[in-house]
């Protein structure tokens, strides 16, 4: 067991930006739009580092898959204790449509490339909402999944992960190598400070192309149409019984 | 029941006027008040702002027209929400015109009555000016914009390596905070918004837009000319409208230690603040709640602290210097007989250590549950601090009043939260006879009637004693000087 962990981190808009959608109808305004690491990425990385300082891990790298701009969320990792980083180059019409699935195929190749014995990522990203990105990286190493997890513990060969679900908490042991995704209890993320970020600055990001993992990146998925949900109408206030009827009658709702 | 609180003010001494606005009447103050806002002036600040920046609902205008004070709620006639700072001068211009009082907002989160029109007027809600502008990682110094509150700009700051320390109890607009000066629980170490604002966008009661320190200008230090940027500071709306201000950043701490001390009398916990001072420890933060409160907090948030009082700290630095600082603290609590010095250094269980400092508001309120609840404000020298506590708990205990007290005892400043029922009237008299006695103690220790909250409303004969005849001439000539028309938030500081 080589006691590296791998953690993906990605960058997304900032939570506390508000969104809007571009009049064509494609996507949403992301020019001079303040970006950052998405929040449950934030959540895996301070659980990675959390394990190295422990010394249950040995190593820590951040892995993010996107234009030359990702290098700054990888920063981030770096300087919040990662050790090394690895940018996974994806730019123009493949950006746009990356997804859980050939994200997915980048994690598990890096994974085996790697050696890890343990990949992190966050239970989803606040863009996509997929929450499909651990799961399919698991099914393709063919590796067990810890998902949701708001507790992780070392239990001899193999991890103990307290996962969220409906009906509250449920506890699973996994044997690792293993995936787990990040939920919002699991820890509450330590700020990067100015030391640190210093520091971040002199470790490595090596960068790489999917090609030369052998990952292909074309989409089986096409994007029609981005729209804002519908605005809310104002109600109408009623004098009578009579007229409540008559209206509902004329909306087709009676 | 309703109880005439006119016929009683008429009786008030003129150090009595601390609490003239109304405070706990019954009497809903009346909305339907003709408008003094004449409707081709409200077309024009339409023309300004659009149809949507303007408003003259009575729910909209009563949202404006109160606080998170006791102050009852004086709406305005208009309420208008600009988009830029061209906005807010050419509605200002328009008031001026027509003489119309201006109230700027930001979160409505104050705690004096700021926000209350008591002659009408306009209130300009500046939230929509809410973006981040101009920020100098290098240069530890950022331009925000009213609509931006200290949560917004430390979430923004946070990949950065920096924060903005100055943290009142609201999550309050930046923009308001340095309006009134405000102030946190680690002003001990980051100091509050006058130390930390570098400069200010401001626009005058006739429209006029100046920079206090120049437009631009970030530097960490000046001799030129006037300090117009601390003018504005604390001037709680009544000289002009904060549009933008620079503010100073600090690196986000390497890492934290919170400890809990409780000490078998007032005079330990003050006297170990006193020498944890006097030692030059950077202490980040040292709070005090007394027994009462200590009491309130073991039961609204089921913990089991011993009933005395007590000290939080919290320290800031590197791993190494931590570790010297909190054993010399906790060397100088042990000398002051300290009972149990606990402490911690993750996150999770710091939160856990200070959740009793947190919730001492509504801890407070829960010891009498269906009472409102006000908080003093006074600030002494530190080496008079534990002779104005042990003199204020005597007073709370001879006049069977509630105040649990908790306070900032590094800056000298505490509150007691008055917990009192509106509805009797000889408590509310009590009550307020307290806090007229607690000011005028303060100032006779060479103490402010307000630490941190500000004049506002129901302070300014207070302020009036602090400063004396002569300053508050120059005070009113200030005023009189840049806004003739007293326009700018009447009624209220002086």
């Amino acid at each position: 067991m080589s006691g590296r962990v791998l953690v993906g981190v990605k960058r997304v808009i900032d939570y506390a930006v508000k969104i809007r959608v571009k009049p064509d109808k494609t996507g949403v305004v992301t020019d001079g739009v303040k970006h950052s690491m998405n929040p449950f990425c934030e959540i895996a990385v301070e659980e990675a580092v959390r394990l190295r300082e422990k010394k249950l891990m040995k190593e820590v790298i951040a892995v993010s898959c996107g234009p030359q701009q990702c290098q700054e969320t990888i920063r981030t990792a770096l300087a919040m204790g990662a050790d090394r980083g690895i940018h996974v180059e994806v730019s123009g019409k493949d950006y746009e449509n990356l997804g859980p699935l050939q994200v997915s195929k980048i994690m598990a190749a890096l994974a085996k490339k790697e050696e890890a014995s343990l990949v992190i990522v966050g239970k989803q990203a606040i863009d996509g909402d997929c929450n499909q990105t651990g799961q399919m990286t698991a099914a393709l190493l063919d590796w067990p999944q810890g998902t949701f997890a708001s507790e992780v513990s070392v239990d001899g060969d193999g991890l103990k992960v307290e996962r969220e679900i409906d009906g509250g908490l449920e506890s699973v042991r996994i044997k690792m190598p293993a995936v787990v995704t990040a939920d919002l209890r699991l820890n509450e993320p330590r700020y990067a400070t100015l030391p640190n970020i210093m520091k971040a600055k002199k470790k490595k990001i090596a960068s790489v192309k999917p090609a030369d993992l052998g990952v292909e990146l074309t989409s089986r998925l096409e994007i029609l149409a981005v729209e804002d949900p519908p605005q809310r109408q104002s109600g109408v206030k009623v004098e009578s019984v009579q007229d409540l009827v008559t209206k509902l009658r004329d909306s087709g709702t009676l | 029941m309703t109880f005439n609180w006119v016929q009683r003010t008429s009786k008030l001494s003129r150090w009595q006027g601390a609490f003239q606005s109304c405070i706990f009447s019954c009497k809903r103050y009346s909305v339907q008040e003709q408008c003094r806002v004449p409707s081709s002036v409200v077309e024009a600040f339409r023309a300004v702002t659009g149809s949507d920046g303007v408003s003259m609902g009575t729910a909209v205008r009563e949202q404006h027209g109160k606080d998170e004070s006791v102050h009852s709620c004086r709406p305005p006639d208009v309420v208008v929400w600009p988009r830029s700072v061209e906005e807010v001068s050419a509605l200002a211009r328009l008031c001026h015109q027509h003489s119309l009082p201006m109230i700027p907002f930001g979160t409505g989160t104050g705690l004096e009555g700021g926000v209350g029109a008591l002659k009408g007027g306009v209130c300009f809600d500046l939230q929509k000016m809410d973006r981040v502008l101009d920020f100098h990682a290098e240069d530890f110094d950022v331009t925000v914009e009213p609509g931006v509150t200290r949560t917004g700009l430390n979430s923004y700051l946070r990949d950065s390596g920096l924060w903005f320390p100055v943290d009142p109890g609201a999550d309050a607009s930046l923009c308001g905070m340095a309006a009134t000066s405000a102030s946190g629980t680690n002003a001990v170490r980051y100091g509050t918004m006058r130390e930390n604002v570098m400069n200010l966008e401001v626009v005058l009661s006739d429209g006029t837009i100046v920079h206090t320190a120049g437009k631009g200008r970030r530097t960490r230090k000046t001799a030129a000319g006037y300090n117009l940027t601390n003018l504005f500071v604390g001037s709680e709306g009544t000289l002009g409208i904060i549009t933008k201000a620079t503010l100073r950043l600090y690196g986000i701490p390497e890492a934290v230690v919170s400890a809990v001390c409780s000490f078998s009398s007032v005079q330990a916990a003050v006297d170990s603040t006193v020498q944890i001072l006097q030692c030059g420890i950077p202490i980040a933060r040292i709070e005090f709640l007394d027994d009462v409160m200590i009491d309130a907090c073991n039961r609204y948030s089921k913990l089991s602290y011993p009933v005395s009082p007590t000290l939080f700290l919290e320290f800031h630095g590197s791993e190494r210097s931590l570790e010297e600082q909190v054993s010399l603290a906790e060397e100088i609590t042990k000398a002051n007989s300290g009972l149990d010095f606990i402490w911690a250094k993750d996150q999770e269980t710091r939160s856990r250590l200070w959740k009793a400092r947190h919730d001492a508001w509504y801890a407070a309120l829960a010891i009498r549950p269906r009472c409102k609840a006000y908080s003093t404000d006074v600030c002494v020298p530190i080496s008079r601090l534990p002779q104005i506590i042990v003199e204020t708990k005597q007073d709370l205990t001879q006049n069977r009043l509630t105040g649990p007290i908790a306070g900032h005892v590094g800056d000298g400043n505490f509150h007691c939260l008055m917990v009192l029922d509106p509805t009797d009237p000889d408590e509310v008299q009590r009550v307020q006879e307290f806090t007229d006695r607690l000011a005028r103690r303060a100032l006779a220790m060479d103490g402010t009637c307000t630490g941190e909250h500000g004049v506002g409303l129901g302070k300014r004969a207070l302020l009036r004693e602090e400063v004396g005849p002569l300053c508050m001439g120059v005070m009113e000539g200030v005023k009189a000087s840049l806004d003739p028309q007293n326009l700018m938030n009447p009624g209220k500081v002086l």
